[in-house]
């Protein structure tokens, strides 16, 4: 294991620390937690928007904490869900009065702690709701997931909310957006090498030097299908072959398109396996009327990429992609 | 009856107990899971220990309260949620009677709904259930629990992490089930509360 680390009990500790004070004009940590909140200054009053998970996939989600998104996020340990204490922390931090809307993605661990944290919330008069987002449609019951698992299709769901709330909706109008959208939102990855979660010290899983693996989860969970490495074009072909099915087909609809890196797969691939979804959507008639291109969602150093679809059924869905937002990871659309 | 102090004496028992059983839940956990149940029960019970000295709780509900957070705040993952929510539903429960049946039966309810599980799931519920009726009839005995983790040995797991990997997870007790196991004994060991 060959990792820029110190020792491997501080990992989370050193990464929340490096993160907010390299960053102090959009991120703050909150004392004595691994929470990460806005420090900006243009909080307005609104629904509090929370996300969180184990760490391990960054920039996701303290990377999306900012102005238009979210207003904090809880670090897990590596592959951990927070605990229930941390979410409450982000909870109060984030309630102005309207409420705090929990945006978890579909595993046992995340899904339970953060249910707690709601309950601890009720106690404390804070009300609380959660959405589930479960965009991945490779394999059902997995490894911590009963059903479908959460990945990157998470930053679109944090995206639309998090304009949505920005413009004032109320926490039911984002509890039912949210659920419209995860319903439309469907992503399918691969995997090319596994990760090394670092106190565990060897890779997730093993695979050949000339083999790929199809749906691979973000934590190295078991994907569908193992077969030698393809040419770019092949493997777009498999995965929009996966979510032409999971839409009842692709033709003619409009979509939003996020293409992420796993963390060890480069930008170069990423736009070249880029083109060759947009040549094969266009082939469809396909509108892709939101595109992104980058690290967004990842495990670690895990070389793979992801492709999200989602339909853009509702045009609001389309403005609240486009709508302003100042975070790291998502980008700063007030730098010009 | 349960007392504020019994009440402390048992989980006091529980966590000698999960000390002691450490490196078994551990070496179950490598070969269906990923080998951290036992480390992790034993930081987080060590934890309690500490809270209930520190907080002095003089009430049973509080007890429980402490003990609760305490698990949920140091152990993480799905297994500090489920004891956590199994402690802090007697909490809840005692404020309304502080007969044991009453709040375990309440916690065994809590469970189902927020672990989504059943009896037969290979789950700590196959522990906590069996217990709760036996309770119930008055003849909580040692065979009664050591036959219900058994019981699980023979299941193939539906739930959590070890249901991935499905087969071989059979001729292994669910550890959720086998911990538990742990808490009963030490209820029948600690005297004057059944």
């Amino acid at each position: 294991m060959k990792k820029i680390i110190n020792d491997p009990s501080n990992i989370l500790d050193e990464m929340v620390s490096g993160l907010v004070r390299s960053y102090p004009q959009y991120l703050k940590r909150l004392e004595d937690t691994f929470v990460v909140a806005r420090n900006d200054s243009n909080k307005t009053k609104k629904v509090g928007i929370v996300s969180g998970g184990g760490s391990g996939h960054e920039p996701l989600h303290a990377g999306f904490v900012g102005q238009g998104m979210l207003d904090a996020a809880v670090c897990g340990q590596v592959f951990t869900s927070p605990t229930p204490n941390e979410v409450l922390a982000a909870i109060k931090e984030s309630d102005q009065g309207q409420g705090v809307l929990l945006i978890v993605k579909n595993y046992a661990g995340d899904v339970m702690n953060f249910d707690i944290a709601k309950d601890l919330a009720d106690l404390e008069d804070i009300r609380v709701e959660q959405i589930i987002v479960d965009d991945d449609i490779s394999v059902e019951d997995s490894t911590y997931t009963q059903g479908k698992r959460g990945v990157a299709g998470t930053i679109l769901v944090e995206k639309i909310i998090g304009a949505a709330a920005q413009n004032g909706a109320s926490l039911d109008e984002l509890v039912a957006l949210g659920n419209e959208v995860i319903a439309k939102t469907n992503t399918i990855g691969l995997a090319l090498e596994p990760a090394t979660v670092p106190e565990v010290g060897k890779p997730g899983f093993e695979i050949a030097d000339d083999e790929i693996e199809y749906g691979v989860g973000i934590h190295g969970e078991p994907g569908y299908k193992r077969q030698k490495l393809v040419p770019s074009k092949e493997l777009v072909e498999e995965l929009v072959a996966k979510l032409d099915k999971s839409f009842n087909g692709l033709e003619n609809k409009k979509f939003a398109v996020l293409i992420n890196g796993l963390g060890g797969t480069p930008l170069m691939e990423q736009y070249i396996f880029a083109n060759d979804v947009l040549n094969k959507l266009e082939e469809k008639n396909v509108q892709a009327a939101f595109t992104k291109v980058g690290t967004f969602v990842t495990s670690i150093e895990m070389a793979g990429i992801s492709l999200t679809l989602l339909e853009l059924t509702n045009d609001e869905w389309l403005d609240n992609l486009n709508a302003d937002a100042q975070t790291i990871g998502w980008g700063d659309t007030s730098v010009k | 009856m349960l007392t504020t102090d019994n009440s402390k004496a048992w989980m006091k028992n529980f966590a000698n107990k999960i000390d002691e059983q450490k490196d078994e839940l551990s070496r179950i956990d490598s070969i269906v899971g990923d080998g951290d149940h036992g480390n992790n029960m034993s930081r987080g019970m060590h934890e309690v220990i500490e809270q209930l000295e520190i907080q002095d709780p003089q009430n049973i509900t509080e007890v429980f309260k402490v003990t609760a957070m305490s698990i949920m705040n140091k152990v993480g993952g799905a297994s500090g949620a489920l004891y956590g929510t199994a402690f802090l539903e007697m909490a809840r429960a005692s404020r309304e009677s502080e007969e044991l049946v009453h709040m375990l039966q309440s916690s065994v309810d809590k469970l189902q709904k927020r672990g989504k599980a059943k009896l037969g799931d290979k789950t700590m519920l196959d522990t906590w259930i069996p217990v709760t009726e036996a309770i119930k009839e008055d003849n909580l005995d040692l065979d009664t629990i050591h036959l219900a983790v058994d019981r699980t040995k023979e299941i193939r797991a539906s739930k959590g992490r070890s249901s991935y990997i499905g087969d071989r997870s059979i001729g292994y007790p669910d550890l959720g089930a086998l911990s538990s196991s742990y808490l009963f004994e030490s209820l029948l060991e600690t005297n004057g509360i059944l």
